[in-house]
């Protein structure tokens, strides 16, 4: 679900307590800043924040950057960058819009087709870098030129969107199938426990079957702890969830869904399959992974596919949510994206980072920007403030690695 | 040479790195105007030893005296020893391959005014200095453009320009090919002749020693052991440098192992032709022949440069080399290794010789390292089986005594002998059959060596095959079956047990293809 409750499942040590959380301590440190600045901010708006419809359009206000930083950190651990995915969110969502507005597509279909664009756009790129050999900065600078100028070409002026269905992703919410209890809205409540409940299924499931195959779990002490604090965690953005809304509908939003989905999928891919691994292992060091039997070509084209997808599905949420195709929608998406995968610990050099904490990055760059406009700070001194926490954030993960040397 | 004119004395030179002792009280002396060889096996400390002159190792960072040209040196930089005209190429050349010719020759030493380049200037004298050291080339040449054997050659015109007193060369034939080589002997022997340049010359080839050397001095284990002169009259003796090259006694550092019996063929090279990837006309490996045997332990022999390393790789799925011809059959089955899966497949593996270039991903732990190779085996349909790889790697690191708190420990925090323990698990949990390790026991202590000496046995008696290089003879001795010898790309010999002396080795090693120097 959220970015904090993610986090923490990433630990599998058997070490004792303190020692594991030692060796977490980049993880848990993004954490720790984010939960800060949250303070803070709730601080300084006056607990505007932490509002539950503040909370719940900080999450559809910032989806796209999550949905694009998935990809991203995959790619930058490989050691490429995709520039392109901003100028890819204006040229798939004006397909999109053309497709229901000037062809009549239904638009559920017209997200299909959206999506295989950007696997086809994937394709493309993919071809150029693995196969060809053209450096993946080189690849992608030349198609967020050519994919902003097709954008332009295909949308012109802007196309409204006028299906209220393809509206509504971006801003409703699931159905209130289980009916209000009190304030809250039942099918959230349900959501969240189920939640808090798999988690803890899913530690203690982890403790039996190392212990089936002979090895020695992590410390009892760790796994409470971890499920107590998921527990909170996830309760507390249940309940801000199951009270938000208006007078028509409230509780999950759909993107948060989508996102939510999102995130534990590819998390999963990328800690949890051999091709994971394999995206590691070429960030670390191409040469040995080679050596290994590994098909680096492979591996980086892979990549470019999934970042074209996550691409087209980061257009079609713009899309819903703008209500309308412009060809300078997306705009320094990109930069968003790598902003948010380098506040989140993920090393320049490649190699090193993870989903959950370019989400948490994601995370720290949208509760910024949502509490300074709260306070009605102008967005030219929100930029230059979003800059300052990139390169802050990026020198204490470098200086406290040297302190560690 | 009647009257001694010394222009280099070193005295007593002790240089240690941390607890190793890689210099041991060594004495050079080198007379003006003469072509000085220092001979020694891979290791032996001599190019610690010129770094030591250069300055690369400040002075006070080593106990000893060196005296240059009549005065005490105290070099903090190499911009000191270079300003006496002490010049050093190393083996790796120091060029910058998408500049020109004449801007490397002068880069650090630009002719300038002011800060501005004089073009005219630097391209006049470069040609000039490209006439003398016999390059025809253009200076406006892009370094990246002529050979190597050229590249060498503008090394050394780049010496000429800071007035090279002493000119050092570091393995300087090592990457050339023959007539590279002689071309670039006659040059510095042309420069004692006619410019009285004093060269100190590193090197394995004991044919260009006795060709070119004036003098001899022999280091071993850091130390000198001895100086041999060379005239016409006492032309050098190969076998005595051998001797002194290599005599050390063995002493029981190696486990009691004894041979197992010669199980069936495993794998076997047939006339295995491989070119250098960047020089196609040049030969890496040469109508290799090679069989190894199920339970057996091959070593190849070889100095560094003769292409074992390269033989090893261009077999492992052709990770090395072009324009790559010969036959491979593995199992008695000739079999096509395209790429390293296929040699996998196979039943290949191969562990690196330099584990941090190659071997490891360092940002990653011993669990994720050690099962890099065997993905597909510990997972299910793409998706990692976490506790059958824990329960594996944790096997091995039992196995193989690894010493590490658990096998999340990032890789880079292990000491070398541990590093190399995880490439050996790497490939041990990939269940090969025939096991190519090159220098297993590169940079790591006594006591890890023992323990992968006998992983090494343990593989061959489950039966498995296993090819070890080696640069250090006495380990190849202490540990092999058979072992074939390799001198410059070509299998030379393949000595059985009963043949096993250092000498008799080392000669195959130092064996000249037919073409020699002269």
């Amino acid at each position: 679900m959220s970015a904090t409750t993610a986090a923490p499942a990433q630990t599998t040590k058997t070490g004792g307590l303190l020692a594991t959380i030692a060796n977490n301590a980049r993880q848990y440190g993004i954490v720790g800043a984010l939960l800060i600045i949250v303070v803070v901010f709730q601080i300084l708006t006056g607990g505007v924040l932490l509002k539950p419809n503040s909370f719940v359009s900080l999450i559809q206000q910032n989806a796209y950057v999550i949905i694009l930083a998935i990809g991203m950190v995959m790619v930058i651990i490989a050691t490429h960058i995709d520039l392109s995915v901003g100028s890819l969110v204006a040229f798939i969502g004006g397909i999109c819009a053309l497709l229901m507005e000037r062809q009549g597509v239904n638009w559920g279909l017209a997200i299909l087709i959206s999506l295989l664009v950007g696997l086809i756009v994937g394709v493309w790129q993919g071809f150029w870098v693995a196969y060809v050999g053209i450096p993946g900065f080189i690849t992608t600078l030349a198609g967020m030129l050519i994919f902003r100028g097709l954008a332009t070409v295909l949308v012109g002026e802007s196309v409204p969107i006028t299906s209220e269905s393809f509206r509504g992703i971006a801003r409703n919410y699931l159905p209130n199938v289980l009916g209000w209890w009190g304030p809250f809205d039942g099918l959230t409540i349900v959501l969240g426990v189920a939640c808090i409940a798999a988690f803890a299924w899913s530690q203690l499931h982890k403790r039996i079957r190392a212990q089936r195959v002979g090895l020695v779990p992590e410390p009892m002490s760790l796994t409470v702890i971890k499920i107590v604090v998921a527990a909170l965690a996830i309760g507390f953005v249940t309940y801000l969830l199951a009270s938000s809304g208006n007078a028509d509908q409230g509780g999950t939003p759909i993107m948060l869904v989508i996102v939510g989905v999102l995130v534990l999928i590819y998390n999963f891919i990328l800690t949890k399959t051999v091709f994971g691994r394999h995206v590691y292992a070429v960030g670390g060091n191409r040469k040995a992974a080679e050596l290994s039997g590994i098909n680096t070509r492979r591996v980086d084209f892979t990549l470019f596919v999934h970042m074209g997808f996550l691409s087209a599905v980061a257009a079609v949420c713009m899309l819903s949510r703008l209500a309308s195709a412009t060809a300078q929608a997306g705009m320094e998406f990109e930069m968003d994206a790598i902003a948010a995968c380098f506040i989140g610990g993920t090393a320049v050099t490649g190699g090193v980072g993870t989903i959950p904490g370019a989400v948490v990055g994601a995370f720290v760059m949208g509760v910024i920007n949502q509490g300074l406009s709260i306070m009605g700070v102008d967005t030219a001194i929100v930029k230059t403030i979003k800059g300052l926490v990139l390169l802050g954030a990026v020198a204490v993960d470098i200086m406290s690695k040297r302190k560690k040397r | 040479m009647s009257e001694r004119d010394t222009i280099l004395t070193m005295e007593h030179i002790t240089k240690t790195f941390g607890p190793v002792k890689a210099l041991t009280d060594v004495n050079l002396t080198v007379e003006r105007g003469e072509i000085h060889a220092i001979c020694g096996e891979n290791g032996a400390g001599k190019s610690t030893l010129m770094n030591v002159l250069s300055g690369v190792y400040p002075h006070g960072s080593y106990d000893g005296r060196i005296e240059f040209d009549g005065k005490e040196c105290r070099y903090r930089t190499i911009k000191d020893s270079e300003a006496d005209g002490i010049v050093i190429i190393h083996q790796e050349l120091a060029l910058s391959p998408f500049l020109s010719i004449a801007e490397n020759i002068f880069i650090g030493n630009e002719r300038a005014r002011g800060g501005v380049v004089n073009w005219d200037e630097t391209r006049a004298q470069a040609a000039r200095l490209l006439e003398r050291v016999g390059l025809p080339e253009d200076p406006d040449t892009r370094i990246a453009d002529i050979g190597v054997g050229k590249q060498q050659l503008a090394e050394i015109a780049k010496a000429l320009s800071k007035n090279v007193k002493l000119l050092i060369l570091d393995e300087p034939t090592a990457a050339l090919n023959d007539e590279d080589s002689e071309h670039l002997l006659g040059l510095v022997r042309q420069l004692r002749d006619e410019q009285g340049v004093t060269s100190i010359i590193i090197t394995h080839k004991l044919n260009e020693v006795a060709a070119i050397a004036d003098n001899v001095t022999v280091i071993r284990d850091g130390s000198t052991v001895g100086q041999m002169y060379v005239t016409e009259e006492t032309p050098l003796d190969q076998d005595e440098l051998i001797r002194k090259m290599v005599g050390r006694e063995l002493t029981n550092l190696y486990p009691d192992h004894p041979s197992n019996p010669v199980g069936p063929e495993y794998l076997r090279l047939k006339d295995w032709t491989v070119h250098h990837p960047l020089d196609p006309n040049r030969v890496v490996a040469d109508h290799a022949n090679i069989t190894v045997h199920a339970g057996e332990i091959v070593g190849l022999a070889g100095l560094m440069g003769a292409g074992r390393t390269e033989l090893a790789m261009s077999v492992f799925g052709r990770s090395y080399g072009s324009n790559i011809s010969g036959e491979v059959y593995v199992k008695g089955r000739k079999t096509e290794l395209h790429n390293v899966q296929a040699a996998i497949d196979a039943g290949l593996a191969y562990a690196t010789e330099d584990r941090k270039a190659y071997g490891l991903n360092l940002l990653q732990n011993i669990r994720e390292n050690a099962s890099l190779a065997s993905l597909r085996k510990l997972s299910r349909h793409g998706i990692m089986d976490d506790n059958i790889e824990r329960k594996e790697v944790s096997r091995y690191r039992r196995d193989f005594n690894i010493k590490c708190r658990d096998i999340d420990v990032p890789v880079s925090t292990l000491s070398g002998g541990n590093q190399q323990k995880v490439v050996l698990a790497k490939w041990v949990i990939a269940d090969p059959d025939i096991l190519i390790l090159d220098e297993p026991t590169r940079g790591i202590d006594v006591g890890a060596k023992y323990e992968i000496y006998e992983i090494i046995d343990q593989l061959v008696d489950a039966g498995k095959a296993v090819i070890v290089i080696s640069s250090e003879l006495p380990e190849l001795i202490g540990i092999c079956d058979r072992i074939y010898t390799v001198s410059q790309g070509v299998v030379t010999d393949n000595v059985d047990k009963q043949g096993f002396t250092q000498e008799y080795l080392m000669r195959g090693m130092t064996k000249e293809r037919e073409v020699a120097v002269r």
